[in-house]
């Protein structure tokens, strides 16, 4: 109980008005926020199960393959299914999870944005970790990282660090935009549909139908609308096995060069991370809670 | 402390608030009341600043609630229920909240003690009882003597010994000068604890006034005969 001594309430609160706490920066409160996320969601079974299935897998492709070209490729196909599908479902997941905590937040003297990065640190973070660890844990352990693999591993670590930044940003933008959580998990998927399987068919399906034309071009544009095909001509570029899989593959080895083609898709990477960051960042700040 | 003018609200397209115009003077305790969607939780977010205001002009202390965030240090809120991230302890909680808010130099314990959550503090909330999670809730309200209090049905979920606990310290913190907003469906505990009642009734205010005038102008001898009353009066069910 307080001082009952404190006679004149209106004085109390006049003090603490001309006193005003001293809130922390925003840096300083993304920071406290991310803290406590990360406690919450480094626990969870999901992010425990993601780490442990890439420490499994990536261990068994370095037992039975080795570390050359066709085991990293099948590595990189694993990491292109299985990166945005975690993400996308566990993001949805955990924005519509996080609604009441969230509200309870806004409650306090935090800004919107500053609450949004804390809460998208927290997502994304968690899983880059289960899933950096996961992949390099065996690489290292089998003392397979030579210095070309070296890079390759850099390399694939920055896509699934990207993947998981690019389809974190579409859950939360999900989430975001759709109240009813099934729903909202449907559309996730079928974002993920999208890009894993249903792009490349339609992509194939079209450099078919028009091969007496000069398609590249517009196949060299329409690959840009794809994160995965993005992530897949990165690595591919890499490993020098793009003109064997993937018609877009074959078309930015073609038509920009290795360098410039990975430069390029790198950018368009983190576009696709900026736009759909940047438009679930203006719905949160939008929305009514 | 709080001025409402003219404020709009809908929520896909159906209205909510329809131009309430409503004044929550600093020291008392004043209560919303009305039936079920009657725009009472939504008018305590717009305080808050979760939900936004189609049109019309909400202050505090004088100054606009356009979306600024450094007001709120001044405001505790007790939801309706709130769901915590389930890994972490109470503790964690105030930490983030103590953090959050720039320290805390005179926390107010008092209904850490009360409500007996000592024990509770480490405890991970996926293991907590609702009732529990809600007593925590409460003591968050309360814990950094905020000038404004708002709770929402604050004994819906609370057994009869935290809920006379929290009345009480409702009446203590009030005779110390806190103002408070409170929304209830039990309005024999309003009666109880109000100073000043304010009726929503299809998104406009059917009274605000004492809840003693409230029940002289419905010729009630309670306060939930004369809610019940006036709702009947505009053809409306009790919630």
């Amino acid at each position: 109980m307080r001082d009952a001594s404190v006679a004149e309430p209106a004085a109390v609160h006049a003090q603490q008005a001309t006193e005003p706490p001293r809130l922390p920066t925003p840096t300083r409160a993304i920071g406290r926020i991310l803290r406590y996320v990360l406690a919450d969601v480094m626990r969870n079974r999901w992010i425990l199960g993601y780490a442990l299935f890439f420490l499994v897998a990536t261990d068994l492709l370095v037992r039975l393959g080795g570390t050359g070209p066709r085991a990293l490729a099948s590595l990189l196909n694993l990491v292109l299914a299985l990166v945005p599908l975690v993400t996308v479902v566990f993001g949805t997941i955990y924005w519509h999870g996080a609604r009441e905590f969230t509200e309870l937040l806004l409650t306090q003297p935090v800004e919107r944005s500053t609450l949004f990065h804390g809460l998208f640190a927290g997502l994304v973070v968690p899983l880059v970790g289960a899933f950096a660890l996961g992949v390099s844990i065996p690489l290292i352990a089998h003392r397979a990282l030579g210095a070309d693999t070296m890079g390759t591993l850099g390399l694939l670590l920055l896509v699934g660090a990207l993947l998981t930044a690019i389809f974190g940003a579409l859950a939360v933008l999900i989430g975001g935009l759709v109240d009813d959580r099934l729903k909202g998990l449907g559309i996730a998927l079928g974002a993920w549909l999208t890009c894993t399987v249903a792009f490349d068919g339609v992509l194939l399906w079209l450099a078919v139908s028009f091969r007496d034309y000069p398609i590249e071009g517009p196949l060299l544009a329409l690959s840009f609308a794809n994160p995965v095909d993005l992530a897949r001509i990165l690595m591919l570029l890499r490993l020098d096995l793009a003109t064997m899989m993937g018609v877009t593959g074959a078309v930015f080895t073609r038509m920009l060069g290795s360098a410039t083609g990975m430069a390029i898709a790198l950018a368009a990477m983190a576009m696709w991370t900026l736009v759909p960051g940047w438009l679930a960042l203006r719905t949160f700040r939008r929305r009514d809670f | 402390m709080i001025t409402a003018h003219d404020i709009h609200k809908a929520f896909a397209s159906r209205p909510i608030l329809r131009g309430v115009n409503l004044a929550v003077p600093r020291g008392e305790v004043t209560a919303i009341i009305g039936p079920n969607a009657a725009g009472k939780t939504t008018f305590n977010k717009m305080v808050l600043g979760l939900v936004r205001p189609d049109a019309g002009d909400l202050r505090m202390n004088g100054q606009r609630i356009d979306g600024s965030a450094a007001y709120r240090a001044q405001i505790g809120y007790m939801p309706q229920a709130a769901r915590f991230p389930e890994n972490l302890r109470a503790a964690d909680i105030i930490a983030l909240l103590t953090d959050l808010r720039g320290g805390a130099p005179e926390r107010d314990d008092e209904l850490i003690d009360t409500l007996s959550l000592a024990p509770v503090l480490q405890t991970p909330m996926r293991v907590l009882s609702g009732g529990t999670r809600q007593r925590i809730n409460a003591a968050l309200a309360f814990l950094f003597r905020p000038e404004l209090l708002i709770l929402d049905e604050p004994t819906a979920a609370l057994d009869p010994v935290s809920s006379s606990t929290l009345k009480d310290k409702i009446r203590s913190a009030r005779a110390q000068g806190t103002t408070f907003l409170i929304t209830s469906h039990v309005l024999s505990e309003l009666e109880e604890l109000a100073d000043r009642v304010i009726f929503l009734l299809d998104g406009g205010i059917r009274f605000a006034g004492r809840p003693n005038d409230l029940m002289q102008e419905a010729g009630e001898t309670s306060l939930e005969r004369a809610a019940a009353r006036l709702m009947r009066d505009a053809g409306r069910t009790a919630s």
